[in-house]
């Protein structure tokens, strides 16, 4: 096959992967979309098992094999609750391929490389390695093998500093002297150890800005790897990916009202100082039966879920409740937060598991008109995106990140584990209104039992 | 690298991240975590650089580099185009649902 039919499957892919992002503006076209980035996948992959340069097929074939079946495997059995560390997994692998396919290029052509190549190189293995390990660090925090909680030490910005300039002179001196392997592996070496400094001082629940970003390093690796091969449909899918992260990292910062170096380099859990005002007010403690009883005779429930809700996997347990409800001519809604749960979306995707219509989950900017209207919110393991004092008190760590506001609708209850704070450990002044009833213990088990109440209610 | 192909990657390059932007601002938050994974799959298209590599075969270094780089970025496309599906499968509208429900009853 000729050098420009293999370009020219390049080109249908790279306008292929545009129409299937494209498809992702309604969940009625999301589908056939990425059926068509899929098939234009696939012609990309063909039309390069024809390139002059491949000489042999054993190792192409097996690494397609063993690879497809990893992939295949992990997005079968994986449970939709564990997205988040799928997604953060899949970053570590998109980024360590990319950093090894540098590597590779380095070491056969790194000594004649051109300034600009090695400069696009520098970038994909820097890009590469720093998103493998942070996003291997992501991955540990979201399974529990690590604590979620950030990690922090004495001079932990220096020596993160340290590492940045002593990986950006080696990137420099390389640009100046490309034979010079030792900068390269140096390079190497410390954008791996510097993945890992960025990503434990940063808290769980600050993971959705954090995958967003790693998705935007993941992506720009493998368009810098476009610029070092020349190849166009690379730099145009890697591109798409990097913006595609880069504009969630965004979104996710503004629904914190947070920067993106805030995030970062704040290490947001370390405030060990609650600068909101000292609850002095008793949390009222509400049964069951009274909770049905409300909920029930309710025109309007509004359930707000969060993280709390993924962890107990309770969401199947909501559904029931709502179809219940709804059975009493109760009209049910879900509002979700944008960073409710560890990763964009991850809210909605649970629930549309447990088969609630799309039509049914309500963004923030919706549903928020719409609370005072409303007899009963109920909250599933939430409590910062539902704090009051984001709005109330300048002073508060959270000031300035909107909210779900629960505390105009007409009553709350509240289903929480225990009586203690939440993730961040900030006091939360809605569960302490006189019309909060909190109900606790095990969310998925409260709802179960609600159901059951809310059955025998007539 | 010759100075004509250079200018013509970064046009390339600029006018994808304007794409880029357009298209996916419409993405609805309904639909971020497809939206993270179908983006994870196709940026998976690294793939086509990590055969080159295994399969021009130039020595057992980076042959062996190049093949862990095609076991991860296939894993990354089959993984994420399917797993996107599944999602995508799970979002429906209020009559799609009853159909469901009543299917299931009928079992």
């Amino acid at each position: 096959m000729s050098l420009y039919a293999v370009e020219i499957t390049y080109l249908i892919a790279a306008i292929l992967f545009v129409f299937g992002l494209k498809g992702l503006s309604h969940p009625d076209s999301a589908r056939r979309g990425m059926i068509l980035a899929a098939a234009g996948m696939a012609a990309a992959i063909v039309g390069t098992l024809f390139e002059r340069a491949i000489v042999s097929y054993e190792w192409i074939v097996a690494g397609l094999v063993v690879g497809s079946l990893i992939g295949a495997a992990m997005s079968i059995w994986m449970p939709m609750t564990a997205m988040p560390q799928r997604t953060a997994l899949s970053h570590a692998f998109g980024a360590l391929a990319a950093a090894l396919v540098g590597v590779a290029e380095y070491s056969l052509h790194g000594a004649s490389m051109g300034r600009f190549r090695i400069g696009a190189l520098g970038f994909e293995v820097m890009l590469g390695s720093l998103t493998f390990t942070g996003s291997m660090m992501a991955f540990s925090k979201l399974q529990g093998l690590m604590r979620g909680t950030p990690i922090t030490y004495k001079g932990q910005n220096v020596v993160t500093s340290i590492l940045l300039v002593v990986t950006v002179s080696s990137f420099i001196y390389l640009l100046i002297n490309p034979s010079f392997a030792a900068a390269f592996y140096v390079m190497v070496c410390i954008a791996f150890l510097f993945g890992v400094l960025l990503v434990i001082p940063i808290g769980a629940s600050d993971m959705p800005v954090v995958m967003s970003l790693l998705n935007s390093y993941a992506g720009l690796a493998s368009a810098a790897t476009g610029f070092v091969l020349a190849n166009n449909v690379l730099i145009i899918a890697g591109t798409l990916d990097g913006f595609s992260g880069f504009i969630l990292s965004i979104l996710m910062c503004r629904a914190m009202n947070r920067s993106i170096t805030n995030v970062l380099f704040g290490a947001f859990g370390a405030y060990v100082a609650d600068t909101g005002v000292a609850e002095t007010g008793t949390m009222r403690e509400v049964g069951l039966e009274d909770v049905a009883i409300q909920l029930a005779y309710a025109r309007q429930v509004v359930f707000v879920p969060g993280y709390g809700m993924a962890t107990a996997q309770a969401q199947f347990a909501v559904r029931d409740l709502g179809d219940a409800l709804e059975h009493h001519g109760v009209t049910v809604k879900y509002a979700i937060h944008p960073v409710a749960g560890r990763m964009p979306g991850h809210m909605n995707v649970l629930l549309a598991e447990a088969n609630v219509p799309y039509s049914s989950l309500y963004e923030m900017e919706q549903i928020n008109p719409e609370l005072p209207r409303t007899d009963v919110a109920v909250v599933i393991g939430a409590n910062d995106v539902v704090n009051p004092e984001a709005r109330d008190n300048p002073k508060s760590p959270i000031a300035g990140m909107p909210i779900i506001e629960c505390d105009r609708s007409k009553s709350v209850v509240v289903l929480k584990r225990g009586k203690g704070k939440g993730f961040s450990g900030l006091e939360n002044p809605l569960f302490f209104k006189p019309n909060t009833g909190m109900l606790y213990g095990d969310a998925k088990t409260s709802l179960s039992q609600l159901v059951q109440e809310v059955q025998k209610v007539r | 690298m010759n100075p004509e192909l250079l200018i013509a990657s970064l046009y390339v390059f600029a006018l994808a991240a304007f794409l880029g932007y357009q298209v996916i601002s419409r993405v609805p938050p309904l639909l971020h975590t497809p939206l993270m994974s179908a983006t994870n799959a196709i940026s998976g298209i690294s793939v086509v650089g990590a055969l080159v590599i295994a399969g021009a075969h130039e020595n057992h270094y980076t042959a062996w580099l190049g093949f862990i780089a095609v076991v991860l970025a296939s894993a990354n496309v089959v993984g994420g185009f399917m797993i996107t599906d599944r999602m995508l499968k799970m979002f429906r509208k209020k009559d799609e649902l009853k159909d469901v429900k009543k299917e299931n009853a009928k079992k």
